[in-house]
Protein backbone atom coordinates (compact mmCIF):
# COMPACT_ATOMS: atom_id res chain seq x y z
CA UNK A 1 0.00 0.00 0.00
CA UNK A 2 1.55 3.55 -0.64
CA UNK A 3 1.20 5.84 1.81
CA UNK A 4 -0.45 9.28 1.13
CA UNK A 5 -0.38 12.21 3.02
CA UNK A 6 -3.74 11.57 5.02
CA UNK A 7 -2.40 8.43 6.66
CA UNK A 8 1.58 10.18 7.27
CA UNK A 9 0.23 13.12 8.95
CA UNK A 10 -3.18 12.47 10.49
CA UNK A 11 -5.38 15.78 10.99
CA UNK A 12 -5.28 17.37 14.47
CA UNK A 13 -8.19 15.32 16.09
CA UNK A 14 -10.96 17.81 17.46
CA UNK A 15 -11.79 18.14 20.47
CA UNK A 16 -15.03 16.76 21.18
CA UNK A 17 -16.46 19.10 23.68
CA UNK A 18 -15.50 22.07 20.91
CA UNK A 19 -19.00 22.54 19.45
CA UNK A 20 -19.80 23.31 23.39
CA UNK A 21 -17.39 26.28 23.67
CA UNK A 22 -19.55 27.45 20.50
CA UNK A 23 -22.52 26.98 21.49
CA UNK A 24 -21.53 29.05 25.08
CA UNK A 25 -20.49 31.52 23.01
CA UNK A 26 -23.54 32.35 21.01
CA UNK A 27 -25.14 32.48 24.07
CA UNK A 28 -23.18 34.90 25.90
CA UNK A 29 -23.61 36.90 22.58
CA UNK A 30 -27.12 37.24 22.19
CA UNK A 31 -27.09 37.74 26.16
CA UNK A 32 -24.97 40.43 25.57
CA UNK A 33 -26.59 42.25 22.75
CA UNK A 34 -30.24 41.33 24.70
CA UNK A 35 -29.54 44.04 26.99
CA UNK A 36 -27.61 47.21 25.20
CA UNK A 37 -30.53 48.67 22.88
CA UNK A 38 -29.63 50.23 20.23
CA UNK A 39 -32.64 52.94 21.36
CA UNK A 40 -31.77 55.23 18.28
CA UNK A 41 -30.04 57.86 17.57
CA UNK A 42 -31.37 61.17 19.91
CA UNK A 43 -32.91 63.52 17.60
CA UNK A 44 -30.41 66.28 17.86
CA UNK A 45 -27.85 63.50 17.29
CA UNK A 46 -27.20 64.88 13.84
CA UNK A 47 -27.08 68.33 15.18
CA UNK A 48 -25.04 67.78 18.32
CA UNK A 49 -22.96 65.59 16.35
CA UNK A 50 -22.04 68.63 13.60
CA UNK A 51 -21.47 70.89 16.24
CA UNK A 52 -19.13 68.61 18.18
CA UNK A 53 -16.91 68.35 14.57
CA UNK A 54 -17.41 71.69 13.83
CA UNK A 55 -16.58 72.73 16.95
CA UNK A 56 -13.64 70.32 17.89
CA UNK A 57 -11.90 71.64 13.69
CA UNK A 58 -12.47 75.29 15.04
CA UNK A 59 -10.89 75.13 18.50
CA UNK A 60 -11.73 78.04 21.03
CA UNK A 61 -7.55 79.74 20.84
CA UNK A 62 -8.66 82.54 22.81
CA UNK A 63 -9.09 79.71 25.97
CA UNK A 64 -5.49 78.50 25.40
CA UNK A 65 -3.70 81.85 27.98
CA UNK A 66 -6.17 84.22 29.72
CA UNK A 67 -4.55 86.80 32.17
CA UNK A 68 -6.84 86.60 34.95
CA UNK A 69 -7.68 83.12 36.09
CA UNK A 70 -8.94 79.62 34.76
CA UNK A 71 -7.01 78.93 31.47
CA UNK A 72 -6.21 75.49 29.19
CA UNK A 73 -2.40 75.91 30.11
CA UNK A 74 -2.96 76.28 33.59
CA UNK A 75 -5.67 73.53 33.70
CA UNK A 76 -2.94 71.35 31.93
CA UNK A 77 -0.35 72.20 33.91
CA UNK A 78 -2.38 71.45 37.29
CA UNK A 79 -2.92 67.98 35.56
CA UNK A 80 0.91 67.65 35.56
CA UNK A 81 1.19 68.51 38.37
CA UNK A 82 -1.34 66.19 40.24
CA UNK A 83 0.30 63.37 38.69
CA UNK A 84 3.57 64.00 38.88
CA UNK A 85 3.08 64.29 42.96
CA UNK A 86 0.63 61.13 42.85
CA UNK A 87 3.07 58.83 41.32
CA UNK A 88 6.24 60.23 43.44
CA UNK A 89 3.54 59.36 46.90
CA UNK A 90 2.61 55.87 45.30
CA UNK A 91 6.15 55.24 44.35
CA UNK A 92 6.85 55.47 47.97
CA UNK A 93 4.48 54.13 49.62
CA UNK A 94 4.85 50.75 47.21
CA UNK A 95 7.76 49.87 48.24
CA UNK A 96 7.02 47.90 51.88
CA UNK A 97 3.95 46.68 49.90
CA UNK A 98 6.16 45.05 46.91
CA UNK A 99 8.81 43.71 50.02
CA UNK A 100 6.05 42.56 51.21
CA UNK A 101 4.35 40.44 48.08
CA UNK A 102 7.66 39.21 46.53
CA UNK A 103 7.77 35.33 47.18
CA UNK A 104 11.63 35.05 47.75
CA UNK A 105 11.63 38.03 50.60
CA UNK A 106 9.76 35.64 52.93
CA UNK A 107 9.91 32.51 53.93
CA UNK A 108 6.29 31.19 54.51
CA UNK A 109 4.03 31.16 50.76
CA UNK A 110 1.03 32.80 52.91
CA UNK A 111 2.82 35.57 54.06
CA UNK A 112 3.54 36.70 49.93
CA UNK A 113 0.36 35.60 49.38
CA UNK A 114 -1.61 38.01 51.60
CA UNK A 115 0.20 40.78 49.82
CA UNK A 116 -0.58 39.59 46.90
CA UNK A 117 -4.21 39.80 47.68
CA UNK A 118 -3.88 43.31 49.16
CA UNK A 119 -2.48 44.70 46.01
CA UNK A 120 -4.91 43.32 43.59
CA UNK A 121 -7.90 44.23 45.90
CA UNK A 122 -6.54 47.81 45.75
CA UNK A 123 -5.70 47.47 41.78
CA UNK A 124 -9.66 47.26 41.68
CA UNK A 125 -11.05 49.72 43.87
CA UNK A 126 -11.89 52.12 40.96
CA UNK A 127 -9.97 55.28 41.54
CA UNK A 128 -12.59 57.26 41.00
CA UNK A 129 -14.25 56.35 43.76
CA UNK A 130 -11.12 56.55 45.62
CA UNK A 131 -11.44 60.31 44.38
CA UNK A 132 -14.85 60.70 45.69
CA UNK A 133 -13.57 59.53 48.89
CA UNK A 134 -10.36 61.68 49.99
CA UNK A 135 -12.81 65.06 48.27
CA UNK A 136 -14.65 63.74 51.34
CA UNK A 137 -11.54 64.44 53.26
CA UNK A 138 -9.82 67.25 51.78
CA UNK A 139 -12.79 69.18 49.77
CA UNK A 140 -12.57 69.19 45.94
CA UNK A 141 -9.17 70.24 44.64
CA UNK A 142 -6.10 68.91 43.20
CA UNK A 143 -5.09 67.84 46.46
CA UNK A 144 -7.68 65.40 46.07
CA UNK A 145 -6.46 64.25 43.17
CA UNK A 146 -3.30 63.42 44.11
CA UNK A 147 -4.33 61.54 47.25
CA UNK A 148 -6.68 59.11 45.06
CA UNK A 149 -3.91 58.24 42.34
CA UNK A 150 -0.99 57.92 44.58
CA UNK A 151 -3.16 55.55 46.48
CA UNK A 152 -4.70 54.07 43.53
CA UNK A 153 -1.24 53.72 41.92
CA UNK A 154 0.21 51.49 44.96
CA UNK A 155 -1.95 48.56 43.43
CA UNK A 156 -0.37 48.26 40.07
CA UNK A 157 3.38 49.71 41.50
CA UNK A 158 3.58 46.96 43.87
CA UNK A 159 2.33 44.31 41.96
CA UNK A 160 5.08 45.23 38.85
CA UNK A 161 7.89 46.01 41.93
CA UNK A 162 7.10 42.68 43.49
CA UNK A 163 8.06 41.03 39.69
CA UNK A 164 11.18 42.81 39.65
CA UNK A 165 11.93 42.07 43.41
CA UNK A 166 10.95 38.07 42.79
CA UNK A 167 13.39 38.00 39.33
CA UNK A 168 16.55 39.00 41.55
CA UNK A 169 20.04 37.41 40.90
CA UNK A 170 20.66 35.98 44.78
CA UNK A 171 24.31 35.74 44.19
CA UNK A 172 25.50 39.11 45.56
CA UNK A 173 23.15 38.77 48.47
CA UNK A 174 24.70 35.45 49.30
CA UNK A 175 28.02 36.93 49.10
CA UNK A 176 26.84 39.80 51.46
CA UNK A 177 25.79 37.44 53.66
CA UNK A 178 28.59 35.01 53.45
CA UNK A 179 30.86 37.79 54.30
CA UNK A 180 28.44 38.75 57.58
CA UNK A 181 26.21 41.55 56.59
CA UNK A 182 23.05 41.82 58.17
CA UNK A 183 19.73 42.08 56.90
CA UNK A 184 19.75 45.61 56.14
CA UNK A 185 22.93 45.89 54.51
CA UNK A 186 22.16 43.08 52.24
CA UNK A 187 19.13 45.38 51.21
CA UNK A 188 20.74 48.05 50.53
CA UNK A 189 24.11 46.81 48.78
CA UNK A 190 22.46 43.90 47.13
CA UNK A 191 19.04 44.15 46.52
CA UNK A 192 18.10 47.42 45.88
CA UNK A 193 21.01 48.40 43.16
CA UNK A 194 19.41 45.11 41.38
CA UNK A 195 16.20 46.77 41.43
CA UNK A 196 16.38 50.16 41.47
CA UNK A 197 16.31 50.74 37.65
CA UNK A 198 13.26 48.52 37.42
CA UNK A 199 11.55 50.58 39.22
CA UNK A 200 12.27 53.91 38.34
CA UNK A 201 11.31 52.57 34.80
CA UNK A 202 7.96 51.44 36.31
CA UNK A 203 7.32 54.86 38.46
CA UNK A 204 7.80 56.35 34.62
CA UNK A 205 5.49 54.15 32.98
CA UNK A 206 2.69 54.33 35.69
CA UNK A 207 3.49 58.31 35.47
CA UNK A 208 2.10 58.01 31.69
CA UNK A 209 -1.14 56.28 33.18
CA UNK A 210 -1.38 58.69 35.34
CA UNK A 211 -1.32 61.44 33.31
CA UNK A 212 -4.59 60.08 31.00
CA UNK A 213 -6.50 59.63 35.10
CA UNK A 214 -5.34 63.02 36.31
CA UNK A 215 -7.39 64.58 33.05
CA UNK A 216 -10.43 62.46 33.65
CA UNK A 217 -10.46 62.87 37.68
CA UNK A 218 -11.58 66.57 37.43
CA UNK A 219 -15.24 65.01 36.17
CA UNK A 220 -15.81 64.58 39.73
CA UNK A 221 -14.30 67.83 40.60
CA UNK A 222 -10.84 66.36 41.47
CA UNK A 223 -9.00 69.28 39.89
CA UNK A 224 -6.73 69.53 36.93
CA UNK A 225 -7.93 70.10 33.26
CA UNK A 226 -11.27 67.54 34.00
CA UNK A 227 -13.53 70.26 35.71
CA UNK A 228 -13.47 73.07 32.96
CA UNK A 229 -13.45 70.10 30.53
CA UNK A 230 -16.51 68.33 31.77
CA UNK A 231 -18.35 72.55 32.56
CA UNK A 232 -17.75 72.65 28.72
CA UNK A 233 -19.09 69.13 27.39
CA UNK A 234 -22.34 69.56 29.86
CA UNK A 235 -23.17 74.00 28.63
CA UNK A 236 -21.93 72.28 24.97
CA UNK A 237 -19.46 74.70 24.63
CA UNK A 238 -17.98 72.74 21.58
CA UNK A 239 -15.33 74.92 20.55
CA UNK A 240 -14.17 74.57 24.28
CA UNK A 241 -14.31 71.13 24.30
CA UNK A 242 -11.94 71.57 20.89
CA UNK A 243 -9.54 73.05 22.39
CA UNK A 244 -9.32 71.23 25.63
CA UNK A 245 -9.42 67.87 23.82
CA UNK A 246 -6.52 69.08 22.05
CA UNK A 247 -4.33 70.31 24.92
CA UNK A 248 -5.04 66.83 26.44
CA UNK A 249 -3.76 65.04 23.15
CA UNK A 250 -0.26 67.29 22.72
CA UNK A 251 0.24 67.21 26.56
CA UNK A 252 -0.14 63.19 26.72
CA UNK A 253 1.99 63.29 23.92
CA UNK A 254 4.98 64.91 25.25
CA UNK A 255 5.09 63.72 28.31
CA UNK A 256 4.84 59.79 26.51
CA UNK A 257 7.89 60.72 24.39
CA UNK A 258 9.96 62.21 26.95
CA UNK A 259 9.13 59.67 29.90
CA UNK A 260 9.92 56.92 27.10
CA UNK A 261 13.03 58.15 26.14
CA UNK A 262 14.48 58.29 30.10
CA UNK A 263 12.76 54.48 30.39
CA UNK A 264 15.08 53.62 27.29
CA UNK A 265 18.01 55.26 28.95
CA UNK A 266 17.35 53.21 32.19
CA UNK A 267 16.93 49.92 31.09
CA UNK B 1 65.03 27.59 26.88
CA UNK B 2 61.33 28.70 27.41
CA UNK B 3 59.49 29.41 24.26
CA UNK B 4 58.87 33.37 25.75
CA UNK B 5 62.66 34.15 25.21
CA UNK B 6 63.03 32.28 21.72
CA UNK B 7 60.37 34.38 20.39
CA UNK B 8 62.22 37.66 21.96
CA UNK B 9 58.73 38.73 23.81
CA UNK B 10 59.11 40.97 27.07
CA UNK B 11 56.39 40.17 30.12
CA UNK B 12 53.98 42.39 29.87
CA UNK B 13 54.55 45.66 32.23
CA UNK B 14 52.14 45.19 34.63
CA UNK B 15 51.55 48.75 35.54
CA UNK B 16 51.15 50.33 38.95
CA UNK B 17 47.61 49.80 40.18
CA UNK B 18 45.79 52.67 40.83
CA UNK B 19 42.10 52.79 42.14
CA UNK B 20 39.60 53.54 39.89
CA UNK B 21 38.10 57.38 40.44
CA UNK B 22 34.90 57.08 41.81
CA UNK B 23 32.35 58.39 38.87
CA UNK B 24 31.37 62.09 38.52
CA UNK B 25 28.51 62.41 40.95
CA UNK B 26 27.85 65.97 40.02
CA UNK B 27 25.07 64.49 37.62
CA UNK B 28 23.32 62.43 40.29
CA UNK B 29 23.11 65.29 42.52
CA UNK B 30 21.76 68.05 39.82
CA UNK B 31 18.72 65.44 38.76
CA UNK B 32 18.28 65.07 42.75
CA UNK B 33 17.68 69.13 43.00
CA UNK B 34 15.70 69.27 40.04
CA UNK B 35 13.34 65.94 41.36
CA UNK B 36 12.46 68.27 44.57
CA UNK B 37 12.62 71.26 43.55
CA UNK B 38 9.85 69.12 41.11
CA UNK B 39 8.08 67.93 43.55
CA UNK B 40 8.44 71.21 45.72
CA UNK B 41 6.26 72.98 42.63
CA UNK B 42 3.96 70.73 42.51
CA UNK B 43 3.24 70.11 46.03
CA UNK B 44 2.93 74.01 46.13
CA UNK B 45 0.48 74.39 43.11
CA UNK B 46 -1.88 71.72 43.90
CA UNK B 47 -1.94 72.93 47.43
CA UNK B 48 -0.97 69.56 48.99
CA UNK B 49 -1.11 70.21 52.55
CA UNK B 50 -0.86 66.94 54.79
CA UNK B 51 -1.90 68.76 57.80
CA UNK B 52 -5.71 69.19 55.98
CA UNK B 53 -5.39 65.50 55.41
CA UNK B 54 -5.03 65.29 58.82
CA UNK B 55 -7.86 67.57 59.78
CA UNK B 56 -9.94 65.72 57.03
CA UNK B 57 -9.16 61.99 58.40
CA UNK B 58 -11.80 62.12 60.68
CA UNK B 59 -14.75 63.27 58.07
CA UNK B 60 -13.02 60.67 55.90
CA UNK B 61 -13.44 57.97 59.04
CA UNK B 62 -17.08 59.36 59.33
CA UNK B 63 -17.87 58.49 55.61
CA UNK B 64 -15.94 54.87 56.46
CA UNK B 65 -18.85 54.46 59.57
CA UNK B 66 -21.49 55.26 57.35
CA UNK B 67 -20.42 52.81 54.74
CA UNK B 68 -20.89 49.94 57.35
CA UNK B 69 -22.67 47.70 58.01
CA UNK B 70 -23.66 47.76 54.34
CA UNK B 71 -27.35 47.45 53.27
CA UNK B 72 -27.38 44.52 51.71
CA UNK B 73 -30.66 44.87 50.85
CA UNK B 74 -29.30 47.21 47.88
CA UNK B 75 -28.34 44.78 46.08
CA UNK B 76 -30.81 43.33 44.44
CA UNK B 77 -31.31 46.83 42.57
CA UNK B 78 -27.84 46.83 41.43
CA UNK B 79 -27.33 43.33 39.96
CA UNK B 80 -29.41 44.84 36.31
CA UNK B 81 -26.55 47.24 36.29
CA UNK B 82 -23.94 45.18 37.13
CA UNK B 83 -25.07 43.07 34.10
CA UNK B 84 -25.34 45.79 31.73
CA UNK B 85 -21.57 46.82 32.89
CA UNK B 86 -20.60 43.06 31.74
CA UNK B 87 -22.53 43.16 28.41
CA UNK B 88 -21.15 46.65 27.69
CA UNK B 89 -17.25 45.45 28.54
CA UNK B 90 -18.08 42.19 26.63
CA UNK B 91 -19.32 43.65 23.14
CA UNK B 92 -17.09 46.66 23.40
CA UNK B 93 -13.78 44.27 23.52
CA UNK B 94 -15.27 42.03 20.56
CA UNK B 95 -16.01 45.07 17.84
CA UNK B 96 -12.79 46.52 19.65
CA UNK B 97 -10.94 43.64 18.88
CA UNK B 98 -12.45 42.89 15.56
CA UNK B 99 -11.82 46.51 14.21
CA UNK B 100 -7.77 46.36 15.48
CA UNK B 101 -7.19 43.44 13.07
CA UNK B 102 -7.12 45.21 9.61
CA UNK B 103 -5.40 48.45 11.52
CA UNK B 104 -2.61 46.31 13.31
CA UNK B 105 -2.05 44.59 9.55
CA UNK B 106 -1.31 48.08 8.03
CA UNK B 107 0.98 48.97 11.21
CA UNK B 108 3.16 46.07 11.43
CA UNK B 109 6.40 47.28 9.47
CA UNK B 110 7.01 43.88 8.30
CA UNK B 111 3.07 42.88 6.93
CA UNK B 112 2.65 46.31 6.10
CA UNK B 113 2.95 47.50 2.28
CA UNK B 114 4.81 50.27 2.44
CA UNK B 115 6.46 53.15 5.33
CA UNK B 116 4.43 55.75 4.01
CA UNK B 117 1.34 53.52 4.89
CA UNK B 118 2.19 52.43 8.35
CA UNK B 119 3.96 55.67 9.90
CA UNK B 120 0.80 57.82 9.46
CA UNK B 121 -1.70 54.82 10.52
CA UNK B 122 0.28 54.21 13.71
CA UNK B 123 -0.20 57.89 13.87
CA UNK B 124 -3.51 58.16 13.91
CA UNK B 125 -3.38 55.47 16.26
CA UNK B 126 -1.33 57.03 18.48
CA UNK B 127 -3.96 59.97 18.53
CA UNK B 128 -6.72 57.39 19.35
CA UNK B 129 -5.02 56.06 22.56
CA UNK B 130 -4.75 59.51 24.34
CA UNK B 131 -7.83 60.17 24.54
CA UNK B 132 -9.69 59.28 27.77
CA UNK B 133 -12.68 56.43 28.14
CA UNK B 134 -14.38 58.64 30.22
CA UNK B 135 -14.22 61.97 27.62
CA UNK B 136 -15.06 59.27 24.63
CA UNK B 137 -18.15 58.42 26.76
CA UNK B 138 -19.36 61.77 27.37
CA UNK B 139 -18.83 62.73 24.16
CA UNK B 140 -20.99 59.21 23.08
CA UNK B 141 -23.78 60.08 25.65
CA UNK B 142 -24.12 63.81 23.92
CA UNK B 143 -24.86 62.19 20.74
CA UNK B 144 -26.49 58.21 20.92
CA UNK B 145 -28.26 59.81 24.80
CA UNK B 146 -27.67 58.28 28.17
CA UNK B 147 -27.72 54.20 27.99
CA UNK B 148 -25.30 51.48 27.84
CA UNK B 149 -24.85 52.46 24.02
CA UNK B 150 -23.26 55.09 24.46
CA UNK B 151 -20.58 53.17 27.05
CA UNK B 152 -20.12 50.13 24.65
CA UNK B 153 -18.86 52.76 21.79
CA UNK B 154 -16.22 54.41 24.21
CA UNK B 155 -15.33 51.10 25.46
CA UNK B 156 -15.11 50.16 21.67
CA UNK B 157 -12.53 53.15 20.64
CA UNK B 158 -10.53 52.52 23.68
CA UNK B 159 -10.21 48.58 23.24
CA UNK B 160 -9.44 49.06 19.68
CA UNK B 161 -6.61 51.62 20.39
CA UNK B 162 -5.05 49.00 23.21
CA UNK B 163 -5.41 46.22 21.45
CA UNK B 164 -4.00 47.47 17.58
CA UNK B 165 -1.04 48.83 19.43
CA UNK B 166 -0.89 45.21 21.09
CA UNK B 167 -1.32 43.12 18.67
CA UNK B 168 1.19 44.73 15.68
CA UNK B 169 3.89 44.49 18.48
CA UNK B 170 2.92 40.62 18.20
CA UNK B 171 3.25 41.01 14.81
CA UNK B 172 6.48 42.29 14.29
CA UNK B 173 8.24 39.79 16.56
CA UNK B 174 6.88 36.54 14.32
CA UNK B 175 8.71 34.00 12.79
CA UNK B 176 9.50 35.02 9.31
CA UNK B 177 10.63 31.10 8.12
CA UNK B 178 7.09 30.59 7.34
CA UNK B 179 6.13 33.92 5.28
CA UNK B 180 8.83 33.61 3.00
CA UNK B 181 7.95 29.55 2.27
CA UNK B 182 4.62 31.23 1.40
CA UNK B 183 5.55 33.88 -1.04
CA UNK B 184 8.20 31.18 -2.56
CA UNK B 185 5.01 28.87 -3.67
CA UNK B 186 3.38 32.26 -4.73
CA UNK B 187 0.61 33.02 -2.32
CA UNK B 188 -0.84 36.37 -2.80
CA UNK B 189 -0.80 38.93 0.40
CA UNK B 190 -4.19 37.50 1.83
CA UNK B 191 -3.06 33.75 1.82
CA UNK B 192 0.47 34.74 3.24
CA UNK B 193 -1.35 36.38 5.95
CA UNK B 194 -3.99 33.60 6.29
CA UNK B 195 -1.91 30.94 6.49
CA UNK B 196 1.81 32.60 8.00
CA UNK B 197 0.74 35.05 10.34
CA UNK B 198 -2.48 34.38 11.73
CA UNK B 199 -1.96 31.13 13.18
CA UNK B 200 1.88 32.53 14.62
CA UNK B 201 -0.38 35.30 16.60
CA UNK B 202 -4.05 34.19 17.58
CA UNK B 203 -2.91 32.62 20.59
CA UNK B 204 -1.56 36.29 21.36
CA UNK B 205 -4.46 38.08 20.36
CA UNK B 206 -7.02 36.01 22.64
CA UNK B 207 -4.66 36.40 25.28
CA UNK B 208 -4.64 40.38 24.64
CA UNK B 209 -8.73 40.10 23.87
CA UNK B 210 -9.00 38.66 27.81
CA UNK B 211 -6.48 41.52 29.55
CA UNK B 212 -8.39 44.02 27.51
CA UNK B 213 -11.33 42.16 29.14
CA UNK B 214 -10.28 42.93 32.47
CA UNK B 215 -9.17 46.11 31.67
CA UNK B 216 -13.12 47.37 29.90
CA UNK B 217 -14.83 45.81 33.08
CA UNK B 218 -13.25 48.26 35.57
CA UNK B 219 -13.44 51.45 32.85
CA UNK B 220 -17.46 50.40 32.46
CA UNK B 221 -17.62 50.61 36.25
CA UNK B 222 -17.13 54.20 36.23
CA UNK B 223 -18.63 54.64 32.80
CA UNK B 224 -22.09 55.29 34.32
CA UNK B 225 -20.76 58.95 35.98
CA UNK B 226 -20.90 60.48 32.65
CA UNK B 227 -24.08 58.69 31.98
CA UNK B 228 -22.86 56.02 30.06
CA UNK B 229 -25.31 53.03 31.75
CA UNK B 230 -24.54 50.24 33.70
CA UNK B 231 -23.04 50.17 37.60
CA UNK B 232 -21.54 53.54 37.61
CA UNK B 233 -24.88 55.11 37.33
CA UNK B 234 -25.66 53.64 40.51
CA UNK B 235 -22.30 55.41 42.56
CA UNK B 236 -23.63 58.36 41.44
CA UNK B 237 -27.09 58.12 42.84
CA UNK B 238 -25.79 56.30 46.10
CA UNK B 239 -22.63 59.28 46.50
CA UNK B 240 -25.29 62.23 45.49
CA UNK B 241 -27.98 60.90 48.40
CA UNK B 242 -25.40 60.59 50.54
CA UNK B 243 -26.82 57.03 50.98
CA UNK B 244 -23.10 55.33 51.73
CA UNK B 245 -24.45 52.21 53.17
CA UNK B 246 -25.58 51.58 49.85
CA UNK B 247 -22.14 52.67 47.98
CA UNK B 248 -20.32 50.59 50.10
CA UNK B 249 -22.62 47.20 48.44
CA UNK B 250 -21.69 48.22 45.18
CA UNK B 251 -18.54 48.85 45.69
CA UNK B 252 -18.24 45.33 47.28
CA UNK B 253 -20.08 43.86 44.34
CA UNK B 254 -18.04 45.52 41.78
CA UNK B 255 -15.05 44.18 43.62
CA UNK B 256 -16.25 40.82 43.74
CA UNK B 257 -17.17 40.58 40.25
CA UNK B 258 -13.29 42.09 39.17
CA UNK B 259 -11.55 39.89 40.97
CA UNK B 260 -13.60 36.80 39.52
CA UNK B 261 -12.94 38.08 36.28
CA UNK B 262 -9.12 38.63 36.76
CA UNK B 263 -9.00 35.31 38.07
CA UNK B 264 -10.60 33.28 35.41
CA UNK B 265 -9.13 35.12 32.91
CA UNK B 266 -5.52 35.26 34.33
CA UNK B 267 -6.51 31.08 34.10
CA UNK B 268 -7.78 31.04 30.77
CA UNK B 269 -4.83 33.09 29.58
CA UNK B 270 -2.20 30.78 31.34
CA UNK B 271 -3.65 27.78 29.11
CA UNK B 272 -3.35 29.72 26.08
CA UNK B 273 0.48 30.89 26.01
Amino acid sequence: MIKTWDTVVRKPRKKPYRWLIYIALILIYVWAFSGVEFSGLKKTAGKVFSSIVSGIFSPDWGYVYLPDGEDLLRGLLDTLMISILGTFISAILCIPFAFWSARNMSRLRTVSGTGKIILSIVRTFPELVMALIFIKAVGPGSFAGVLALGVHSIGMLGKLYGDEIENIDRGPSEALTASGANKLQTLWFAVLPQVLPGFLSYTLYRFEINMRSASVLGAIGAGGIGVPLIFALSTRHWDRVGIILLGIVVMITITDLFSSAIRRKLV
Amino acid sequence: MSIRADLNITPPVTPVKQRPKPPNRLKHYLTAVLVLLLLWFSAHRTEASFGELFEGMPEMMKLLKEMFPPRWSYFDNIVDGMLDTIRMAWLGTTFGAILSIPVALLCASNISPSRWVYYPVRFLLNLVRTVPDLLMAALFVAIFGIGPFAGMLALTVFSFGLMSKLIYEVMETIDHGPLEAMQAVGANRIQNIVYAVVPQVQAHFMSYLLYTFEINVRAAAVLGLVGAGGIGLFYEATLGFLEYDKTCVIILFTLAIVLIIDYASTKLREKLL
